[in-house]
């Protein structure tokens, strides 16, 4: 077996490790990519990547957008007959159409088919300007061997995430400051020699993972003068061993959650760690901006699911010293490098905890007659502690949004009994259709248990008015999450631009900032005079004992408007405002980054300040990490 | 200092108000019996069902608030809570309102016929109307009418019953309760009854304002109450209160609704049905407690003219963006909500800065009469000493040129144009022949006996005579404080000027903010506004050509003068008032005085010294003012509460009361410590 043979056998540990390994992968590709996870330096810069199976090659731009959401084939479009239709063939939903989304978008924000505002179709090299290169620097980083480039595209698809400003100004064709140089280490010592030569000569250093950032942490400041390196770990995507014993697994920090999850399921496992944006962002990522996933109920967040992590800094590598459960040795280390945002060092492994797939696996969905009983049902399923992995309610808005993304049915019999249960809900039972709601669930475990745990929080929906509306209601809920954001380059193809933001809240008050930041995101648009009504919903989408995370979406027709991005972020500013004055948080799992940062001092306090700062000032006094987010 | 470019934009002159429509004269034309059964559909708000007023009292008995105080007091007393819960049962049986259409159709009916018999036209800014329905749909409405008369909220009641308008819920004193019937009458009208005092018990602050916040909340309907606290006997708007307004505006605070719309409304009376009564009551004759009897006797006052009535409903004023930028509501993140709490300083003077503000905007949209001018013409005339009257072409004359000075100031001025400045003079005099009298083509006030015996008047008399002669100066008073506030910090720009011992700015600024911060009790002067309220008071008079402001001098005009003799005299009956409280304070205040005994002594004292004709002013013997100056020299400390073995008495720190009354009296100038800097 090549793991004989490995060159990172220095560890001692590491042949044995590979033996439990190769005991129990029980596909031959994963012993390969294992195995060349241990030889990070034979497989050199020229691999393709693509072939491993994993889906991030080193040029993003062969298979993703470089001025909107996800895969190049995948998109929301209106074909010649007018009808909306999903391209590609990635998702549940590829190649389908959705014929009441033109409808919903003209009723919803008054759009018209005829006015356009289509994204320049290619990047203009002129745009980028020439990288500003710190010469010794690249000379010293070509003696290490780690690939490099300082090509436009590249360079381009590593300055910025996906807020509505980066992707509006990207789809005029507009690039800002953008890194001078990007490298894909391939394991962790490639990453200390990049940091090592970027304290030498004074470089900055922007880690990227999967590019999904969504609070400008990856915008490159414009007062850097340095050179900037894009520090890209999507080259970094193995997993290095997984104990069995303990249920942990070992990993490079620049897998994304796709991959990760594909790879542990073929042995059997999975973390069960899914953040929406799974399918490109990074276990790095996860840990730099303290990520959490749809079904945290059963898992848990990333800080409950990470038992190790290894960190590179310009002070040298951070990392405990065991994999104790949990420890009381002080303030817990991890906590400076979760949420760390990039600003101390590049992570580069991390052992997480991993569970047996689960053996079944079931959607549902309740209908409500209304938010207020549909936010009471979910207090009480978190009083009882009996939150399925996920639970996700949604409000009116939502609730019609998600059934203007119904495909075409194929089947009389399916269009019938939609109409059955249409009539029953309004008619029968009712519900009033513009206050009715829905949440979606989705159950896991062995399968009497499902079913008995399904039983119980039907049951206390009831208690709350709540009718079971099926699986596939709660199916296409999760799928959906999937596709949205596919969604929103679509309204920009017409004159609609839209974000979503997250915060968290106790119990108490998640009904007054629902009411209350919608009603906020409505007067800031009419004051700053928005001719069109925004859309303006949101949905509780975690709940914890003590509060619930609510996720917000707010988009509107922007026809008519001078500078629409300007007034698009006094809005969102305001709405945040309006968060915080409502007891909300600062971010539940998006991060600070840039766009939130100016609010951190009276989320944390100053002394809290004072000891981020001293923090950074003492890991990296040079600030070669100047992403400048967080502080 | 900002530039008075700043004002030129507020310019009073520009000031856009509504027209009027008289709701009366359909009265007149159509079946009041068919009004009083019309169809009546509010629009509500954002279509919540209005509440049955038992669903209401069951909400507020389980909400959390009132658990977690009934909690604490029976922990706290050792009471079961099922007896305080009784307690709290029994409070808000006797607080709540129990809304009833029959009943509002009842006042419908009755209240057209008393109105019409009363009033020749009660008019109403529609387009107010207008902007309070849209405002009642969007968000919950608070509504905040001026209070000069046991009539206004019942006519508030009638006015929105008229439009079709949610009917509000008022809170009313306990006092009304007294009037078995009545009191249950108006409960079922929409008033929820409120103790007067209570300021220690626990139990029932939170029973009432968790009542009003559940109103409130879910926009059952809107709240009324009087932001004045009681009504005004002097017609002029009295310090804001701040106990409801605190309540009305947490649930905005504290998040638990969006916003909540503030409707300022000013009832303007050409003649106040309780004129006489008020002065009466200034002057200590007691008054009497309501009860349905007494509201029986007055049923003669039903035979007489009172003119019209103006009501404008104000722009409504949201809570959301008088909090903007001044509340950071971060600060009630980290405490339940329903854990009652006593307000931040910085709330606290957020309330009450909102809650001047919103008074100044009923006084903004009051309406002045034209007697209103002529009111004060004629009290001016007659503290001078003018025994003969005035020629009526004098006085009209007079009266034309103060309506285009106070028109110049921003007054709402009801001056009907159709008419000759004559008629409309005559007119008014007519409506108000009780306090005046024509003779001889001579005007004055109504103040000597017919007959008046001549020769020496035993001490009793000469009382009496002076008690009834300042009947009908209060009650001309009380006309002309309706005025006070369009010439208020013009006049006390004016006293400044004249008190000052130069025409150097700053010099004349010390003497307007030491004059502004004395009077701060007695009118509704914003907190921390002087430089603000200099400033207009600035731009009104080089606007008017009475002054010239240079950046270091303020100089007279030489055509200014005729305008500065009228504001100072405006002013000056506040000025000597308050020096006679000080040299009463100085001269007869013993060691064993209380706060219950300084208003007769005072009393006994001021008239000692019109008698002797020491004094011009019989509006003096105003309690109102007496109180006003007694709570200034509390608040600069001039005089201190002594909390003494069974009641507190007040102690006079004399030189400072001394060097009060001369600085009042122009014959200090003004000390620098206690003023701030231009």
């Amino acid at each position: 077996m090549a793991s004989n043979s490995s060159g990172s056998g220095s560890q001692g540990r590491a042949p044995q490790r590979l033996r439990i390994i190769a005991g129990h992968l029980q596909r031959p590709v994963d012993v390969d990519a294992t195995v060349s996870a241990a030889e990070c330096k034979a497989q050199g810069g020229e691999a393709d990547v693509a072939s491993d199976g994993k889906s991030v090659p080193k040029r993003r731009q062969e298979i993703m957008k470089w001025n909107g959401w996800g895969y190049s084939d995948t998109k929301f479009l209106f074909n010649k007959k007018g009808q909306a239709e999903f391209t590609g063939k990635r998702y549940k939903l590829s190649g389908m159409i959705i014929p009441a989304l033109k409808e919903w978008m003209e009723g919803t924000f008054g759009t018209n088919m005829q006015h356009k505002s289509l994204a320049t179709p290619a990047l203009t090299r002129t745009a980028v300007q020439p990288p500003t290169l710190n010469e010794a620097f690249v000379e010293e980083l070509k003696s290490t061997g780690v690939p490099f480039s300082h090509d436009a595209e590249d360079r381009v698809f590593r300055a910025h995430g996906h807020c509505l400003h980066e992707i509006f100004a990207l789809r005029e064709g507009k690039v800002g400051r953008v890194p001078d140089l990007v490298v894909w280490p391939n394991c962790h010592n490639d990453v200390v020699k990049i940091v090592e030569l970027a304290c030498k000569h004074n470089v900055c250093l922007i880690p990227y993972g999967g590019g999904t950032s969504v609070s400008s942490a990856l915008e490159c400041p414009q007062e850097e003068t340095r050179s900037i390196v894009s520090v890209d770990t999507s080259q970094m995507n193995r997993i290095l061993w997984i104990d069995e014993k303990n249920l942990t697994a070992h990993m490079e920090a620049g897998i994304v959650g796709q991959d990760l999850e594909r790879l542990l399921n073929e042995s059997g496992y999975c973390t069960g760690h899914e953040p929406d944006s799974m399918e490109f962002s990074s276990l790095g990522g996860w840990v730099a901006t303290r990520a959490s996933g749809m079904k945290k109920n059963i898992y848990g967040n990333i800080e409950d699911l990470v038992i190790h992590v290894k960190m590179v800094t310009p002070q040298g590598v951070v990392e405990k010293s065991c994999q104790g459960p949990r420890m009381s040795t002080g303030p817990d280390i991890h906590h400076f490098i979760m949420g760390s945002e990039g600003t101390l060092g590049v992570v580069t492994e991390v052992t997480m905890k991993i569970r047996p797939m689960p053996e079944y696996q079931k959607y549902g969905s309740v209908v409500f007659p209304n938010f207020e009983q549909g936010v009471a049902c979910l207090r009480e399923v978190a009083r009882q502690r009996c939150a399925p992995a996920s639970i996700r309610l949604m409000d009116n808005e939502q609730f019609k949004f998600g059934h203007a993304l119904k495909p075409q049915v194929s089947s009389m019999f399916t269009s019938f009994l939609e109409g059955l249960k249409k009539f029953y809900i309004t008619k029968f039972k009712g519900f009033d259709p513009d206050c009715l709601c829905v949440a979606t669930l989705l159950f896991e475990g062995n399968r009497e248990k499902v079913l008995q745990h399904e039983k119980q929080v039907y049951d206390i929906a009831a208690k709350f008015g709540g009718l079971a509306a099926g699986e596939d209601n709660g199916q296409r809920g999760y799928m959906l999450t999937f596709v949205i954001a596919y969604l929103r380059d679509l309204g920009m193809d017409y004159y609609v631009i839209g974000e979503s933001f997250e915060t968290s809240v106790p119990w108490d008050r998640v009904l007054d900032i629902c009411r209350n930041v919608k009603a906020r995101i409505i007067r800031e648009c009419k004051d700053k005079g928005v001719q069109f009504q925004p859309f303006s919903t949101c949905r509780v989408t975690q709940t914890y004992d003590a509060g619930a995370c609510v996720y917000f979406y707010f988009a509107f027709n922007y026809r008519g408007l001078s500078d629409p991005v300007h007034m698009f972020e006094e809005v969102e500013h305001a709405a945040r405002e309006e968060i915080l004055a409502n007891g909300g948080s600062l971010s539940h799992h998006h991060g600070v980054g840039k766009l939130r940062k100016a609010w951190m001092r009276e989320t944390v306090s100053d002394v809290g300040m004072g000891m981020l700062k001293s923090v950074k000032d003492y890991v990296d006094p040079n600030n070669i990490f100047g992403n400048g987010n967080l502080l | 200092m900002a530039s008075s470019t700043a004002y030129a934009q507020r310019d009073p002159m520009l000031k856009k108000r509504d027209d009027f429509e008289d709701i009366l004269e359909e009265r007149r034309n159509s079946s009041d019996l068919r009004y009083a059964l019309k169809c009546y559909t509010p629009a509500l708000y954002k279509g919540v069902a209005p509440c049955k007023s038992s669903m209401l009292k069951s909400m507020v008995l389980q909400s959390d608030q009132l658990h977690y105080v009934i909690q604490q007091v029976s922990k706290e007393t050792g009471r079961q809570t099922d007896n305080v819960q009784e307690e709290v049962s029994a409070i808000l049986d006797e607080m709540a309102h129990s809304l009833q259409l029959s009943t509002v159709r009842f006042f419908a009916f009755t209240l057209s016929k008393i109105f019409k018999s009363l009033f020749k036209s009660i008019r109403v800014n529609e387009e107010g109307i207008q902007r309070l329905q849209q405002a009642i749909q969007d968000h919950p409405v608070v509504l905040l009418p001026s209070h000069r008369s046991y009539m206004d909220f019942l006519l508030m009641s009638y006015l929105l019953y008229t439009y079709d308008l949610t009917l509000p819920v008022i809170a009313a004193g306990m006092d009304f309760m007294g009037m078995k019937f009545v009191g249950e009458m108006f409960r079922m009208s929409g008033a929820f009854f409120i103790r007067r005092s209570f300021g220690g018990n626990k139990l029932y602050w939170a029973v009432f304002s968790e009542y009003v916040k559940t109103m409130l909340k879910n926009g059952f309907a809107p709240v009324e109450f009087f932001l004045e606290g009681t009504r005004s006997r002097t017609s002029k708007s009295l310090i804001p209160k701040l106990g409801l307004l605190n309540i009305v505006m947490d649930p905005f605070l504290k998040g638990e609704v969006f916003d909540v719309h503030v409707v300022p409304v000013s009832i303007s009376y050409e003649r106040i049905l309780e004129e006489t009564l008020y002065a009466r009551e200034l002057l200590g004759i007691p008054k009497p407690k309501e009860s349905t009897s007494g509201l029986f006797k007055a049923r003669k006052v039903l035979s007489e003219d009172y003119g019209s009535i103006h009501v404008y409903f104000g722009q409504p004023v949201s809570v959301r963006s008088l909090a903007e930028g001044r509340v950071n509501r971060c600060q009630f993140n980290l405490v339940p909500r329903h854990i009652p709490g006593r307000p931040d300083e910085d709330i606290h003077s957020f309330v009450n800065d909102s809650a001047y503000k919103l008074v100044r905007a009923q006084e903004d949209n009051m309406v002045l009469k034209p007697w209103v001018l002529l009111a004060s013409l004629l009290l001016q005339k007659q503290a001078a000493g003018q025994e003969q009257g005035t020629a009526l072409d004098e006085l009209t004359a007079q009266a034309v040129w103060l309506r285009d000075l106070s028109r110049q100031y921003g007054a709402f001025l009801h001056w009907p144009d159709q008419m000759t400045p004559s008629e409309v003079v005559s007119s008014s005099l007519s409506l108000h022949r009780g306090l005046v009298r024509t003779c001889e083509g001579k005007v004055q006030l109504a103040l000597e006996h017919e007959g008046g015996a001549v020769g020496p008047q035993s001490a009793a008399a000469l009382e009496e005579k002076l008690l009834s002669q300042a009947v009908i100066v209060l009650s001309c008073a009380s006309y002309r404080n309706q005025a006070l506030h369009v010439f208020l910090r013009p006049a006390l720009l004016a006293s400044a000027i004249h008190a000052a011992s130069s025409n150097q700015k700053q010099e004349v600024f010390n003497s307007f903010s030491f004059l502004r911060n004395m009077f701060s009790n007695e009118f509704i002067l914003c907190p921390g506004a002087t430089v603000q309220d200099f400033e207009e008071a600035c731009y009104l008079l080089v606007k008017t050509g009475t002054l010239q402001v240079t950046q270091k001098e303020v100089l007279v005009n030489e055509r200014g003068h005729r305008t500065l003799a009228f504001l100072v005299s405006m002013l000056d009956p506040f000025l000597q008032g308050y020096q006679v409280v000080c040299r009463f304070l100085c001269e007869e205040a013993t060691e064993t005085l209380t706060e219950k005994q300084f208003i007769p002594a005072i009393r006994k004292f001021i008239i000692k010294h019109l008698l002797a004709g020491r004094l011009r002013y019989a509006e003096v013997l105003s309690s109102d003012l007496q109180k006003n100056s007694l709570a200034a020299f509390l608040r600069l400390g001039a005089v201190e509460k002594i909390k003494g073995v069974d009641q507190e008495t007040l102690k006079v720190n004399a030189a400072m009361v001394n060097s009060l009354e001369d600085t009042l009296g122009g014959k200090l100038p003004t000390q620098k410590a206690v003023v701030a800097r231009l």
